[in-house]
């Protein structure tokens, strides 16, 4: 059980973007090796401070769940991990992020080099107004992936494959994106970031607009996906972190309050903060 | 409580609330609707007083004379230099032998344009051979008898107070019910330059030369504007310089007009000595006109582009050109040339900058490129507007109606691809 | 509970539940002391109408039971709430086994036909009122979110276990001194067999509830006293 100092509610109003959050010695011990590590991240947009020194390690070949109230900045710091933040204006960012122990920050890495190896798949379904096959092939084809015609066929029917998708449009691969249901649009963008093999896969609520039969195939799809990728999920259904990962970390007002084993958490939360959250007595 | 606030919404009363609040928009609708009224008012008005005054504007007058090319009045060795003034009398005596005098051979000649004794010369320069011969042929009537013929002169008016004289109208008469004259569509209209002469001036050089003017207006503008409203939107970090070049922007698209040929007269002509009454320098100052719509309008077109499709080519590693080149551009070029379209058009109606840059000329021949000396259709309209002939009257609205015609058409285009090709989310 | 719920039926619903646990949790109570007492004290009335209310406790389980069904369904409770309705419907189980023991336990004293000759009966009554005191204990831990008392209460479990040992010993030291006890002795242990059985359904309850407050189980096994008592403890008892 990861226990942090007691949160009182004047602390919480007062100054909570100068308290540290988890330290480090306080985090997980983790299974497996860490793929993704942040130390003492902190964000601010202009003036507001967003991230207030986020601690955490997120291990390789699992799945890690982010959870918390609407602007607690999980979603700031899941664009932290593939440096999507840097094309917000006003964004200063400290801290370290590493990627396989490489600082992502760092001069010598390119954002664009680092966004092929942490690929991000998006609230709201968005192909590309193009056809099914031009979504998948776009990724190795700017990164120059596939050197001849058979290679890319290849590569775009391996990542609809494995994105469950390739059954339901294997004959329509010529028809535009756009016209497919919500629920395929969101495996068809899944299958995008998988086009260009990435390490990591972030995901910000890539079910909140999708039925729920489309959200439980996406489940599924992130289950199997676990095995060849570490997956990184920002979620407001708190069933579906359950559900689909096996670490959660709780997030509130830019601080990370709780980290641990998924069932923990949800079972037996260490701290009052999360327990009001995931029990719905928030506020 | 239950049983209360039913009440509050039935009964007599919240029927009265009702009625009143039905009464006030259907007040309402009825004004908006009485404000659609008055203004397709006065665009019928407009429209239709243009028309009315101007569809005659493409027809002309012609009479039929049956030449001799006698070898007294030509040489078949040289054929342009003949007397065909003479022969076009001879022609005309043939049909009013009592006209031998000299004032009356006089009004004789003032039957016929110039053009129609151009077209006399040119039959026999093109076919010498005709020397010699009797030929019968349809030549432009004078525009006073052009306008006699649409009906533009008053024939109770007093002889002294008329245009025609009383001697002319009788000729006219004769000819007409020998059905020697009739009136045909003027096509010589569209491809002629400007004349003097009413019935021969044509909107053909002023069409040439908007076209010259907005081909460099467009490989001007739309690029410089798209370029730079891109770098604006897409690539310029948001610093105070950035904002004081997008207000300047703004309010470059509200400067007059007059300004920017202004501008031109002292940059283009003055600084850089491009030739006077160029399309060239035309369509430089149109440039500077058109840009900040078009960089306004394709700024808008790429803030149309949902930020979502700019993610997604982000989060599987586009570059930001990248992003640029391969996604936001393609999906915001329909409304994007939507803007240049709609631009151009402004730019076509556009008549004050001309003014100030000297593309005011009276210019005959027709321009063959940029560089040659030019009008424009809009200061065509403007020259012919003041010009104090009768037969301009109806040239001018004629010009206003091709105009309008190609702004309509351009305005269809920019909507046809709106239409056709935005695509929707 | 330190907050309530943004949703307010749902507080209500879980106040439901509770309101059955804790009905259910004293009609045990009444029904152990009144077996218990009926069997001592030979009052066979006593023990039909244990029998016959044994079926209010029954209906209270299945109330419990539909109502965290539906929590389960439409309110996917997390965390103590999950804990809560987990342990709800387990302790409802453990309640209406303590029921039915009761119940038997007054069967048998139909059974017995002359109370006079029932051995132990001062040691079953003492067996008897220490259990109902866990049950008691562990049904206000339940109602007070009491850690501490259910822990107490599943520290007694050891101490009940000693009780039947030695209840058991005695039973068999007088049934061996006294073959025309075998017959009352063999019903007789029958019941301390039930009595402590119910105990052991109290520490489960008292496991539940420790988990329910805390997150988790209490830590070690729970204390047992000698695994199996045998006929040689029972001589050794006789010798003793």
């Amino acid at each position: 059980m990861v226990a942090v100092t007691e949160i009182t509610a004047s602390e919480r109003d007062a100054s909570h973007a100068d308290a540290v959050t988890i330290p480090v010695d306080r985090l997980p011990e983790l299974g497996g090796p860490v793929k993704m590590q942040t130390r003492d991240l902190k964000l601010w947009y202009s003036d507001k401070q967003a991230l207030a020194g986020i601690n955490l390690d997120v291990p390789e070949r699992q799945v890690t769940a982010f959870i918390g109230p609407s602007g607690c900045g999980k979603t700031t710091f899941l664009k932290c991990l593939n440096r999507m933040n840097d094309t917000i204006e006003g964004v200063r960012i400290e801290g370290d992020v590493t990627l396989d122990g490489t600082d992502v920050y760092d001069r010598s890495v390119d954002p664009v080099q680092l966004r092929a190896r942490v690929g991000m798949v998006f609230q709201k379904p968005n192909p590309f107004p193009k056809s099914i096959y031009d979504n998948v092939a776009y990724g190795p084809r700017i990164h120059g992936l596939a050197t001849n015609r058979g290679d890319l066929d290849a590569i775009v029917e391996s990542s609809l494959q494995r994105a469950g998708l390739w059954n339901e449009v294997k004959d329509r691969l010529g028809e535009m994106a756009t016209g497919m249901s919500g629920g395929q649009q969101q495996r068809l963008c899944i299958a995008r970031t998988i086009a260009v093999s990435p390490e990591v896969i972030l995901m910000d609520e890539p079910c909140s607009a999708l039925d729920p039969i489309s959200t439980a195939r996406v489940e599924e799809l992130i289950d199997e996906l676990r095995d060849n990728y570490t997956i990184v999920i920002v979620t407001h259904n708190l069933q579906q972190a359950a559900r689909v990962s096996q670490l959660t970390a709780f997030f509130h007002l830019g601080r990370l309050i709780e980290v641990n084993d998924t069932a923990e958490v949800f079972q037996n939360p260490g701290e009052s903060m999360t327990r009001d959250y995931i029990t719905g007595r928030f506020g | 409580m239950a049983d209360t606030t039913f009440a509050i919404h039935s009964g007599p009363a919240a029927q009265a609330r009702l009625r009143k609040r039905y009464a006030r928009e259907r007040r309402f609708k009825l004004m908006c609707l009485a404000a659609l009224g008055v203004a397709a008012i006065f665009l019928v008005v407009l429209i239709g007083s243009i028309v009315s005054r101007g569809w005659s504007g493409f027809l002309v007058t012609q009479m039929e004379l049956t030449v001799t090319y006698s070898p007294e009045m030509v040489d078949a060795s040289n054929p342009a230099d003949g007397n065909f003034r003479m022969i076009v009398v001879e022609a005309l005596q043939k049909e009013f032998p009592e006209a031998t005098d000299h004032s009356s051979m006089r009004a004789l000649l003032g039957l016929v344009s110039n053009g129609g004794f151009l077209a006399v010369r040119n039959a026999v320069v093109d076919d010498p051979s005709l020397v010699g011969q009797t030929v019968t042929m349809w030549v432009s009537a004078a525009s006073d008898i052009d306008m006699l013929n649409k009906g533009y002169v008053d024939r109770t008016a007093p002889e002294e107070l008329r245009r025609v004289d009383d001697q002319t109208m009788a000729w006219v008469d004769k000819l007409e019910a020998d059905g020697r004259i009739r009136t045909g569509f003027n096509w010589d209209f569209f491809t002629t330059g400007d004349s003097r002469e009413p019935e021969l001036a044509g909107i053909g050089g002023a069409i040439l030369g908007s076209f010259w003017m907005l081909l460099v207006t467009f490989l001007v503008s739309f690029p410089t504007g798209v370029a730079a409203a891109v770098y604006l939107e897409e690539f310029a970090p948001k610093r105070r310089w950035v904002d004081i070049i997008e207000v300047n922007i703004n309010n470059l698209a509200a400067v007059p007009s007059i300004v920017f040929g202004l501008l031109g007269l002292a940059v283009f002509l003055n600084l850089m000595h491009l030739p006077r009454s160029a399309p060239l320098v035309g369509g430089l100052t149109l440039a500077l006109m058109t840009l900040p719509t078009i960089i306004i309008t394709t700024r808008a077109a790429l803030k149309g582009v949902p930020p979502s499709i700019r993610e997604a080519a982000l989060g599987i590693g586009a570059s930001p050109v990248q992003v640029v080149s391969h996604h936001v551009l393609p999906l915001a070029l329909p409304r994007l040339l939507t803007g240049a379209i709609i631009g151009m058009a402004q730019a076509l109606g556009e008549t004050a900058p001309l003014l100030m840059i000297g593309m005011v000329a009276f210019i005959v021949d027709l321009p063959s490129g940029p560089l040659d000396a030019a009008t424009a259709l809009p200061v065509q309209i403007f020259l012919w507007a003041d010009s104090p002939e009768r037969g301009f009257v109806e040239k001018t609205s004629a010009a206003i109606m091709v105009l309008l015609g190609f702004l309509v058409v351009m305005n269809g285009i920019a909507v046809f691809l709106r239409q056709r090709f935005e695509v929707r989310w | 509970m330190p907050t309530q719920h943004t949703v307010r039926s749902y507080d209500s619903e879980l106040e439901k539940v509770d309101h059955h646990i804790i009905a259910m949790g004293g009609l045990v109570e009444d029904q152990l002391r009144n077996a218990i007492k009926a069997l001592v004290e030979g009052d066979n009335d006593l023990a039909r109408h244990v029998i016959e209310h044994d079926q209010d406790i029954d209906d209270h389980e299945r109330e419990v039971d539909d109502l965290v069904t539906r929590i389960i369904a439409l309110r996917q409770p997390l965390a103590e709430d999950l804990r809560r309705v987990k342990t709800a419907l387990k302790v409802a189980a453990n309640l209406e086994r303590m029921g039915d023991l009761a119940s038997n336990i007054s069967k048998r004293s139909l059974v017995i036909e002359d109370v006079a000759q029932v051995p132990q009966r001062e040691a079953l009554r003492r067996l008897g009122n220490a259990v109902h005191g866990m049950t008691v204990d562990v049904v206000d831990a339940f109602r007070d979110g009491n850690a501490d008392l259910a822990r107490r209460v599943w520290n007694q479990d050891e101490q009940i276990d000693e009780m039947y040992n030695s209840v058991f010993l005695a039973i068999l030291a007088d049934m061996i001194s006294d073959p025309k006890l075998i017959a009352p002795g063999t019903h007789i242990h029958f019941v301390a067999k039930n009595i402590e059985r119910i105990g052991d359904h109290a520490t489960n309850i008292a496991e539940m509830v420790s988990y329910m407050i805390q997150g988790q189980m209490p830590g070690e096994d729970r204390p047992k006293a000698s695994s199996v008592v045998t006929a040689e403890d029972g001589e050794a008892a006789e010798q003793a």
